[in-house]
């Protein structure tokens, strides 16, 4: 099998608030159909990196290169740039003063141009395809959250985008709500979209991830397929961190002593 | 009689207030519309932080806030003659309540946009807007309907405010009381100086209250 | 501008201004005082349960807040006068109506305060066992007070720039003793309303931009 070509390439990026290092000599790969799933403890860096990536943070060094041009060296026009990026939020952040249907067509519109009649149809098969299309003419104040976070899924995915950045899409979400937004991601996998994931749920980063790409401290401590990250992770940091995810049972003592 | 009132007069007089009443509503009028403008101009100003404009911006609106009009409408009509400089008294009008009120809707308007938040901002430029299509469909939809409320009370403060163009000799509703009361009357035109306020500015006040309704409602705005 | 200040130097011209000033700053400080008294009564009426207070200081609010202060000053100074032979002098005229629309103002800023409080602010004043009176004390009152003072100071800047309407019943306040001066000068001095009307402008600005920014540092501090 050849291997395809990346749709994302970062080489030694460096991320600087004044004299803070968030991201110190970062260098990462995502090639066309892959799904990258980036965990890691709070503040390691994680979703800053994922807003480098969109503009939404200027890096102090390193280069970012998206489908081999580079939209860091030169002049970049960020909004064309991001016009193929698609960025799902964790506030998900719908327009609260546009219908779901709207909400979803201003980009597609507005930003590159599209016809509405064409738009508007893909939006549609999009909505169905969450399940929502009945709900395409509420405002979001009228959705649940994990509603809203699949409309703000769709609302990217309509710019059809080269790839999918996801910032702990799931995190502001009630336990019963998270589900629905991850089978979303997971349909998304199947069908072969590029993503870049940050996500605390690891059951999920298993299932969807074709790299697990682990981080502390601004940079990248280990990256390995899911199998063999969550049975033998290489580094004590890694081990550490998902050691916080296990429980032990605390009363099985006394239960023996009864 | 407790407060007696001559209908005759009433009658009589009824025609003059009418018509600057109208004089009123229409001078007030423009004089709201063009603070709306300045308002707008001058927080898009400090807003994006325009070089220049952002500090000019500031000085004036410290100026209209912290000035009251009647000093406003003094030195435009009886101070700038002296420089080279007149204007009748329906354009002091006009110019004094704009003055004053571009800075109090520059208020209104800026918290407007402050409320709108940064997460809806990075949404709308992850969708690859542009500057201008971002001010255009995201940030103004919210930011007016944040300033709504501000917005009202201000075009209110302003109608009322316009009760003193009479110094400027603007025929207005106060300047025919103050004609018309030399002879006495004063019931009778005190009730038709009152009535024809309420019949300006209630109207007004009613509309502006079922628009917030109507925005608090669909959650847009505070 | 030679020219400009001989017209401050000349007689009591300078001295008149400050007169004016002190008229204008008097007349404010007095509605103010008296308006936050009375406001916070009428505050506390507005936020009690029962509808006829309810509707009572609602009517009342909206009706100061939809007519002109001039009209109101204008009822004052001629009715009592003329209906029931009461004559009022037009200072305390001016204090009176600037306290009734400064109680109104007061009031609402009042039912602000209290009705934004959170509800669980004094649920958990209660639930570590404070007595109502405890809560109030201790947890209510201090909050609604800094939500209270830069209103308060505001009210201050909005009343001295109201005080030039009682140019129109005759209160020697500064506009009027700057007429007054444009009127003899004047006839020496062409420039003498330009820079005597400046001047005003120039102290209006002085009396109410650093209440202003008081006010706005406080609001600023107290935010969080």
């Amino acid at each position: 099998m050849a291997v395809a070509r990346p749709v994302l390439k970062i080489t030694g990026l460096h991320k600087r608030y004044d004299q803070l290092e968030v991201i110190g000599n970062l260098s990462l790969e995502v090639r066309k159909g892959e799904v990258l799933v980036v965990i890691g403890p709070s503040g390691c860096g994680k979703s800053t990196l994922l807003r480098c990536i969109n503009g939404l943070e200027t890096i102090q060094g390193g280069d970012i290169e998206l489908n081999g041009q580079s939209i860091i060296v030169g002049h970049t026009r960020w909004n064309l740039v991001r016009q193929q990026i698609g960025m799902v939020f964790q506030s998900y952040d719908l327009f609260p003063h546009m219908t779901v249907l709207e909400n979803i067509l201003l980009g597609p519109m507005k930003a590159q141009g599209r016809e509405r009649a064409e738009a508007t149809k893909e939006a549609e098969a999009f909505l169905d395809r969450v399940g929502l299309l009945d709900r395409k003419d509420s405002f979001p104040r009228q959705l649940s959250g994990g509603q809203k976070q699949r409309v703000a899924i769709v609302r990217a995915l309509c710019m059809n985008p080269e790839i999918m950045l996801f910032d702990e899409v799931t995190a502001s979400l009630d336990p019963e709500m998270v589900r629905e937004v991850l089978d979303v991601i997971l349909g998304l996998a199947e069908q072969g979209m590029t993503m870049l994931i940050v996500t605390h749920e690891m059951a999920f980063a298993r299932a969807v991830a074709d790299k697990i790409v682990f981080m502390d401290q601004g940079s990248i401590v280990e990256s390995a397929p899911p199998d063999i990250f969550f049975q033998n992770p290489v580094s004590d940091r890694a081990r550490k961190f998902l050691n916080i995810f296990q429980f032990e049972g605390v009363k099985k003592e006394e239960r023996h002593n009864d | 009689m407790f407060l007696g009132i001559e209908t005759e007069f009433i009658a009589k007089a009824l025609p003059l207030y009418g018509q600057a009443a109208w004089r009123t509503v229409w001078v007030a009028a423009c004089g709201v519309a063009l603070s709306l403008i300045i308002g707008l101009f001058c927080s898009l100003a400090r807003y994006y932080r325009i070089p220049g404009l952002k500090s000019l911006a500031a000085a004036y609106i410290e100026l209209a806030r912290n000035t009251p009009l009647m000093i406003h409408l003094f030195f435009l009509y009886y101070g700038l003659p002296r420089v080279g400089l007149t204007l009748d008294g329906i354009t002091c009008g006009v110019i004094g309540l704009a003055f004053l009120g571009g800075g109090y809707m520059a208020e209104a308007f800026r918290a407007g946009l402050e409320a709108v938040s940064r997460a809806q901002i990075e949404s709308g430029l992850s969708l690859g807007l542009s500057r201008r299509q971002m001010v255009r469909y995201v940030i103004l939809p919210q930011a007016l309907a944040v300033a709504v409320p501000a917005v009202a009370a201000n075009t209110i403060f302003l109608m009322k405010e316009t009760s003193v163009f009479s110094i400027v000799a603007v025929a207005d509703l106060v300047y025919v009381f103050r004609d018309l009361i030399k002879e006495g009357h004063s019931n009778e035109n005190l009730f038709l100086l009152t009535i024809f306020y309420l019949v300006i500015i209630l109207p007004v006040s009613i509309l502006f209250n079922r628009w917030e309704r109507r925005l608090r409602r669909d959650g847009i705005g505070h | 501008m030679e020219s400009a200040i001989s017209i401050f130097l000349e007689g009591r011209n300078l001295a008149r201004l400050m007169e004016g000033v002190w008229i204008t700053l008097k007349i404010s400080a007095a509605s103010v005082l008296l308006s936050v008294v009375f406001g916070l009564l009428v505050g506390l009426l507005m936020i009690s349960r029962k509808p006829a207070l309810q509707a009572a200081t609602r009517f009342y609010l909206e009706a100061i807040r939809v007519m002109p202060i001039l009209v109101l000053l204008y009822m004052f100074y001629y009715l009592p006068d003329k209906n029931w032979g009461l004559h009022f002098e037009a200072q305390t005229v001016a204090i009176g109506v600037f306290t009734l629309w400064g109680t109104a103002e007061m009031a609402d800023l009042v039912r602000g305060a209290l009705t934004s409080m959170p509800a669980h602010q004094r649920e958990s004043g209660r639930a570590i066992g404070l007595t109502e009176g405890q809560v109030n004390r201790y947890i209510i009152i201090p909050q609604a007070v800094r939500r209270l003072i830069p209103g308060v100071i505001n009210l201050t800047t909005r009343m001295i720039k109201t005080t030039p309407f009682i140019y129109f019943i005759s209160v020697p306040e500064l506009l009027k003793v700057g007429q007054q001066i444009v009127e003899i000068s004047g006839m020496k001095n062409n420039m003498a309303s330009f820079w005597v009307y400046g001047f005003i402008f120039f102290l209006y600005f002085l009396m109410c931009y650093p209440i202003s920014c008081f006010s706005a540092y406080l609001e600023k501090k107290w935010q969080n």
